[in-house]
Parts: C-alpha cells; structure tokens; sequence
C-alpha cells in the first residue's frame, strides 16, 4: 500500500472535540446517570475473603428470605467457563475461590442497603488452601495448583498454557544463538527487576445495568471499551446467542484498558435472570474498583544484554514472569505481547526471550494502558543506559546506533516498516538539553537526565475488526455511526474528522451516533491498543468513500454527466465539466427531479465501510517466528531532567519531553494531551503507585493510601513533540498513540535518578523514603 | 428507616424533599432529583468529582448529608452551567482541550469557580492547591490549570 500524500485541510486541524459541551455543563449522560425507574433494583456481591480456598458450601436461603431482596445468584446457577483468549474463569467462583474479592454470591433487591445487609445472611464454608503470592513461587514444581483443570480450557490457537503447572502462557523467542556470542562481547549487564502491581484508577468506577425481558432477551448498559467484545462473551457465557444480547454503552469515565473484556458486567446480568423484567445495577465501590477487577499484573523481569566495543548490541536474553493472578483470561496476551516486543525499539541479532504468565492468588491481572510495554521498557531501557555506560559511549549516541529502521528483522522475523524513533530520540534529547549539566538549586539536591525509547505494538487476535456507517439527513447534516467507544481520547473527534474531509463537506455538520449500541451501531472489536485512529478510522474512510460513490452516481444521472468530473466541496456537489452545481441537502434524503416531472433519480444515502488487517501471520510455537508478528510498531522516547533532594530522597521533575511518531497527527492537539495525560499517569506510577498486599488483601485500596497524582505533583515543564513518518496503511498514514505516552517513563526517570545520584533500584515506585534509604546505603 | 422532611434551594429551586437521615447530598441530587452532572467516584471525599457548592462555598457533596443542607442553597453544574463565570470557564476548558473522558470535569469546573469568585488573579500555585482535591486521571491536569488561568484573564 502507498501512503497517501494529497493531505485534505481538515486532517491534522485542531477542531473542537464532539463531546466537550455536554461534559463542560455535566449534561454529558455515563453509564450511571441513565434513569431507570422505580423499578431498578440494586446488586452487591458477596466476596471471597481468602486468596485460596475450597468452597465447601453455600447457603442463600436465609438471604432469598429476606423483604426486598429479589433474587440470589450463585455458581450453581452459571456453569460454563468464560474468557477472552483463555477460557478459565466463572461469573461466580465454583468450586474453589482464588483472590480475595472474588465473587461468589449475589444479591439484588429493592435498595444497596437492603442487597448488603443480604450479603451478611449468605454463608459460605470454606476450606482454606494454601496461596501463592509471587511468580516464582508459582513455578516451583511442588507448587500447589491453582487451576488443577488447565489443560482442558478452551484456550486461543497462538496462546500456549502448560497443563499441570501455574504456567498459563509460554511464549519464546529463539533467534540467532546468544549462547554463541556473549564472548564476543565487550560488555554484558544482567539485570533483575520487579515492577509491582497497580490499578487503573478510573475516576469513574465500573457500573453496569442489565434487564432481561420475558422472551429472554438480555439488555446491558455498561460503561465499557468493548461493547461488542462483552456481547460476545456474555453469549458464550450463558449459552444465548449474540442477537438476544444488546449492550449499550455510554460515555465511559476513563478507562485505560480496565473497562475492556468481561469482567463484572455478568453480574449484574445473572442476577437479572432471575428478576425478570427489572433493570439491576451494580456499581462497584472505589475499594471494589482497586482489587476485585483488572489490575497491572506484577512483573518480574530477568535481563542479559551485550554489545560489542563499538556499541552494537549483539545479543538479548530476557526471562519474564508476569504475575496474572487468580484469571489470565486477558492477560496471556499480555505475556505473548511482551515476548514479541521482548527486544524494546533495538535491532538485536541474537534473541533468546521466554516470557510466562504465572497463575497466582493476587487479583486478576488485565490490559492496562501499555498492554505489558511499561513493565518490559522499564527493564530494556535500564539496561540498555547501562551499557552504554559500560563501554564509554554516550547514552542517547548509543540508542541511535542500535533503534530499529525500516527494513531491519525483527526477533519474530518480522520486517520492520519506516518509524521515526530516531527523530523522536533526537529530538527529546535535544529539548532537554543532552549532555550539558544543570546546576541544582541548592547545595542538598542533586540534578539528573535520563533517557529512554520505546516501541509498541497494537496486541490483538490477527483479525479485529471495524466498521462504520454514513448516514446523509434532510438538511445535509451527517450521521456518523461507529462502534469505537470515545473513552476520553477523543476517537468520536477524529472519526468525524476523517469523515468530513473524506466526504469533502465541513466538519460542524457531521453528529457522532451515540451512545454505542450494539443492536444499532456498526461492529468494532474493542477500544484497545491503540487502534482505533488507524482501524476504525480507515473503516470511516472507506465509509465515507462509499457514500461519496452514491452521492456522485445520483448527480452524475441526473446531470447526464460523468461521475469523475465530479466534486464535493464544502457540501456541495461541483462538476468540473459544466460547472453546475447543487448543494447536498438539496437531494440527500429526496433525491433529484428529472427533468419534465419525468419521475425522480436517487433516495436516501447510507455508506457503509469496514477494515481488518489481513496479513498478520501466526507465529511458531517454539521459535515465535513468523512473517507478520503485528500490523505495526508505533516508537517514541522520553527525556527527564529531574532535581533529587539528598535530605529527604524527594524527586522533582523539572523538565519531561516526550515525542511520539504518530504517522500523522489527525488531530495534533488531542495527539498532544494524550502525550500529556500518558506522562502524568506514567509520572504517577513512577513515584507513588503500587497496590500493597498482606496475605492476598490489599492494604490500601482508597486515595489516601494509594496515592494517584495530584496537581501538586506536576513537573514544572512538560513538551510533547510530534513527529509523523505515516503507516502504509493507517489513513493518511496515521498510528494510534493513545496508550505509549507512559510507556518509557518509569525507565527515563531511574535512568535520570541514576544519573543525578548514582543509584538503581529493583523496581518503582520510587518514592522519597525509598530513594532516601538507597542514598543512606550508598553514604549519599 | 424514618425519612425526614427538608426544605433545600437547588439551583434557585425550591425542593421539599422526605429522605433517610444518612442520606447524602451527593445521592439525594443524583437518586432523588436525578441531576446526574454531579458525579458520584469515591463517596470519601478523596477525589473531588462530587464537588457542589453549599451556601456558595464547594464542599464534596459525599461527605455531606442532605439532612444538614435544610434550609440551604446548594448549586450543581446543572445550575451554575446559566453563570457568566461559569461559562467563560467552561469555554477555556473546551478551547484548551482541558477535557478529556469529562468524568471530573463538573467538579474541576466548580472548584475553580469557586475560586475565581474569590479571588480572581490567583496564582499558579493558587490554582493548584485550589484544585488539590480533584483527582483527574486523564489529562495530567497542566491543561486545566492553564485553563482557569485563562478564564481568569477575560
Ligand atoms: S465522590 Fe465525593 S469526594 Fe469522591
Ligand atoms: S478528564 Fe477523565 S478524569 Fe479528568
């Protein structure tokens, strides 16, 4: 495919978002604000209390009698195994139970109150197991089971779980033999790192509601990344088929990946069939929403890396073992995503990379923004600004020497199409002033620059795919119907833009059809990875292209003229030819007169258009090799000057860049605030973010003791810089961006704290009591 | 439970409500008269997206119970949304791209009314601390406080 080069005005023009003036006035309608009558009913969820355990019993009955409660639900009702790639979780725990919070009865009634004071009257007996915590206790090969039934899951044909362990993914890369030339090297740094567990931190936590009507017909609004996903697997689920499920999605209150798949949304739906005819709603609390649903599964990373004198580096062992937790339905995706990335941004001939998804008793691991790249960067990246070091060559001299360029194989064998990492690296470094010291602000604090690039995949089946659909109204105004969730990010702006300048009319008269609903909105997969600005948005095009071949079929009959010397400028249809012209809401629903009142030509127009990718190719089970690993690889890199106070172990951001290549900016300004709002969220889990476990209970699941950033937590300078070397097939040549802005953050900033004061630690966050006890340990 | 009559001004309404004695203001606009602009993401008064103003200061309505708002004048987003200040707010917020999934925008929006009521030039680090309380997930907050700087400016 060629990149297009004829770039309409509308593409890269920073037109109002869609939805800004319904969520400035608070008229802006999420999940939780849709009115339901008299007749809601409220469910709460009776929670496992042990991170492992038999269930030996379940009595509801005490509950079912209490006034006001409606109906009771439990695993015996809900049979069948669900999952998106793995099928290895229940809607309500079984048999055994396996993290603390897992559900395991529940209530719906008249009130939240009544629905809790029913949980009390449940009683569950259990039979505690013994837990395991960490992934290398899991691996152990006496290590008690936590799936005993692992081998007979329903699973994905490039997902590969090894029956009889904890082991629910083992995805390899064999290329070249490191083996072979770990001698050859000048300098080798292994490496271990432990990145913890953290949670998305959506302001708005998860709610559902779902009614079954008489005839069995299950309605879910939900706020969701994955409308079509969730229909999908509540169908499997409970056996129904996807045309008697319709799931209505509202705006969705920041979701950074939690809100993708299935995850509660069952719930509530178990619970209303058995109250037919009642809407129920379950909310999840801000204590439920930190470790009963998705969270950053843990990693524990093991690193080799060398490179000769010159600075190339020859060869890469990376061993990783992510920490899924009780169900890697997800998150085996997210192991396999971290072993074809396995070698960060970098052309390494030699590759050896094992990466694991362990089974544990922690909370249930998910995609969170980044999809594993953080984690995995968050070792590369420090090695990579250790070898460099080792052999004397500068840091940012070294990245530039070693970034993957187009045409380079990558570990999976893939061909690497044109990226501007080098530009991206170039340019963060220039901005923060590479290589030229700054003086501190005072004689106990100490200043650093760290640097780190990054590279990111969209993780996916081979074959997710999008639609969209053009609708033309009376007065030529436009409907535009996706099934991409506009999760903040600004996907409902972009497609109308892509649509105005593909059809050729303005942009204020296009109307983004919302909320998304899947009985009226056209399919999209799911709101993940980075991928609806070049999927979704192609599938915009070709339907806006589509309704354009109608548009010009109609006039080009009515005028006796040929299609081809017809335009559509600013709404109005123009031949070059004779020069006529007739504006599109003269015939866009009516159609044009013939001449003599000879009849009509035309009627309403609906363009229709979709895309899926095609040639990714399934990778060997043994080696990971394969032709197309992934559709693309969007890179970037950060720079970070930052100030550490030696009094206190304190760290202040003074100064963080980020430059991403994007293909082509649709929208630069919304480019730029997920540049922004990405680096925050990534300075965050920097320096305050993990989720504390003492037994398998988190010990902090509020905003006092999980702390999130806050405005008194800003660097004084943040810079987003674009750079667009275009995708070949992205519209116009354009790559998602949503989720790499906090990709290489933890790296650039232990790489400047190294930098400033000469330490490394295992893992963030690196908080001022932890930055002060490795200044004491040192005699800093 | 026994509910208990009050008489509270919403928006300049007047509203005769019977509610349970722990009820809170937050629920008692969004459950009982279904002004959803106010938004419910902690119900601890750790996040600031239920932020509301009582007697014209801002309070997190969570932490208040709407049996001790009888006899006061509570103002939402729906309301305050009619105000010349409000607006030119709103209206930097939209032209900043200070707004990104909108979920804590209400709340941001009030708090920084409040305090531009107060005190008009504030400073940056006026600004800040004013909004300390309202946790935004998406935008890293740079353009929110650049937007109140500029609403602050017309
Ligand atoms: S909901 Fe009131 S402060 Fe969070
Ligand atoms: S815009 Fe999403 S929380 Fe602020």
């Amino acid at each position: 495919m060629k990149v297009e080069t004829n770039i309409p005005e509308l593409i890269g023009k920073d037109v109002q978002r869609v939805d800004v003036q319904d969520k400035a006035t608070g008229t802006a309608i999420f999940t939780d604000d849709v009115q339901f009558g008299r007749n809601l009913l409220y469910a709460r969820i009776k929670r496992s209390p042990h991170p492992h355990a038999l269930i030996k019993s379940i009595d509801t009955s005490k509950a079912e009698k209490l006034p006001g409660v409606k109906a009771v639900a439990t695993g015996a009702d809900f049979p069948k195994r669900i999952g998106l790639y793995l099928k290895d979780k229940h809607i309500f725990a079984r048999d055994r139970v396996r993290y603390v919070g897992e559900p395991v009865a529940g209530v719906a009634a008249v009130s939240e109150e009544v629905a809790e004071s029913a949980l009390d009257l449940i009683d569950v007996e259990y039979e505690a197991l013994p837990a395991i915590f960490h992934p290398h206790e899991a691996i152990k090969p006496d290590a008690i089971l936590i799936h005993p039934d692992l081998g007979e899951y329903e699973v994905a044909n490039f997902i590969f779980p090894k029956a009889d362990t904890n082991i629910s993914n083992h995805f390899k890369v064999r290329k070249g033999d490191p083996e072979k030339v770990w001698d050859a090297c000048a300098a080798v740094v292994n490496r271990k790192y432990y990145i913890p567990h953290i949670q998305h931190v959506p302001l708005e936590t998860h709610v559902a509601v779902a009614k079954v009507d008489r005839a069995g017909k299950v309605t879910l609004w939900s706020s969701s990344q994955s409308p079509f996903a969730q229909r999908d697997l509540i169908a499997k689920a409970l056996g129904m088929s996807p045309g008697n499920i319709r799931v209505i999605a509202n705006y969705v209150g920041g979701g950074f990946g939690c809100k993708a798949g299935l995850t509660m949304e069952a719930l509530p739906i178990a619970l209303a069939l058995k109250a037919k005819g009642h809407p129920v709603k379950l909310r999840l609390t801000r204590e439920e929403e930190f470790y009963t649903n998705f969270v950053r599964q843990a990693l524990a990373i093991e690193l080799k890396m060398g490179c000769d004198k010159d600075g190339n580096i020859l060869a890469l062992e990376n061993t990783m073992y992510w920490d899924g937790g009780a169900s890697t339905e997800y998150g085996v995706n997210i192991t396999r995503a971290g072993g074809y990335s396995c070698t960060g941004p970098y052309d390494i001939p030699h590759v050896k990379a094992d990466s694991y998804c362990v089974y544990t008793n922690n909370t249930i691991g998910g995609p969170y923004r980044g999809f594993g790249m953080s984690e995995l960067h968050t070792g590369i990246e420090q090695c990579v600004d250790e070898l460099a070091e080792a052999i004397g060559m500068d840091k940012v001299e070294f990245r530039l020497l070693n970034a993957v360029q187009d045409g380079d194989i990558l570990a999976t064998g893939m061909k690497m199409h044109p990226t501007g990492i080098k530009e991206c690296i170039e340019k963060v470094a220039h901005a923060v002033e590479w290589g030229k010291p700054s003086e501190p602000c005072a004689p106990n604090k100490r200043r650093g620059k760290g640097i780190a690039a990054m590279w990111k995949a969209p993780a996916m089946p081979p074959n997710p795919g999008s639609s969209a659909i053009i609708k033309l109204n009376e007065d030529g105004t436009i409907l535009l119907g996706v099934g991409g969730q506009e999760i903040g990010q600004g996907a409902f702006t972009v497609a109308a833009q892509i649509a105005a300048a593909t059809l050729g009319v303005p942009y204020e008269p296009i109307r983004v059809i919302g909320p998304v609903d899947t009985d009226y909105s056209p399919y999209e997969w799911q709101t993940v990875a980075s991928r609806l600005t070049w999927s979704m948005g192609n599938a915009v095009k070709e339907a806006a292209l589509d309704t354009r071949r109608q548009i010009f079929e109609i006039v080009s009959q009515a005028w006796g003229e040929e299609a081809k010397d017809l335009e559509i400028i600013d709404g109005v249809v123009i031949s070059k030819a004779s020069e006529r012209e007739i504006p599109l809401k003269d015939f866009a629903v009516y159609g044009i007169p013939k001449n003599n009142f000879e009849g009509w030509i035309g009627g309403p127009i609906y363009g229709r258009g979709k895309f899926m990718p095609n040639y990714v190719t399934g990778l060997d089970k043994d080696t990971g090799q394969g032709e197309r690993a992934v559709v693309h690889y969007t890179t970037g890199a950060q720079a970070f000057e930052i100030e550490v106070d030696l009094d206190s172990g304190k760290i202040e951001i003074i100064h963080a860049v980020s430059a991403f290549d994007v293909g082509r900016a649709i929208n630069p300004d919304l480019v730029r605030a997920q540049m922004e709002g990405g680096i925050v969220q990534g300075i965050s889990s920097t320096i305050f973010e993990q989720m504390i476990f003492k037994d398998g209970q988190m010990q902090n699941p509020n905003f006092v003791d999980y702390r999130i950033a806050t405005t008194m937590d800003l660097p004084k300078r943040i810079e987003s810089i674009i750079v667009e070397v275009p995708q070949d097939d992205g519209p116009w040549g354009a790559r998602g961006v949503g989720e790499h802005p906090m990709v290489p953050t933890i790296a650039a900033i232990a790489n400047a704290i190294y930098d400033a004061v000469g330490i490394r630690m295992e893992g963030p966050p690196f908080t001022a009591e932890k930055i002060f006890t490795h200044l004491k340990m040192k005699d800093i | 439970m026994e509910l208990i009559k009050i008489q509270v001004t919403v928006n300049g309404s007047k509203e005769i409500l019977d509610v349970p004695p722990n009820l809170s203001l937050l629920n008692m606009l969004r459950e009982n008269l279904a002004l959803t602009g106010t938004k419910s993401g902690c119900e601890a008064g750790e996040c600031g997206a239920c932020t509301v103003l009582l007697e014209g200061e801002p309070v997190n309505s969570c932490m208040v119970l709407a049996v001790e708002c009888s006899g006061l004048s509570v103002e939402t987003i729906e309301g305050l949304s009619e105000k010349e200040a409000m607006k030119k707010l709103q209206n930097a917020f939209i032209d900043l791209n200070a707004i990104q999934c909108g979920f804590c925008t209400p709340g941001m929006l009030i708090s920084a009314f409040a305090l531009l009521k107060r005190n008009p030039d504030s400073s940056d680090e006026e600004i800040r601390m004013a909004l300390l309380g309202n946790l935004c997930r998406c935008t890293g907050y740079e353009r929110i406080i650049d937007a109140v700087k500029k609403a602050a400016r017309n």
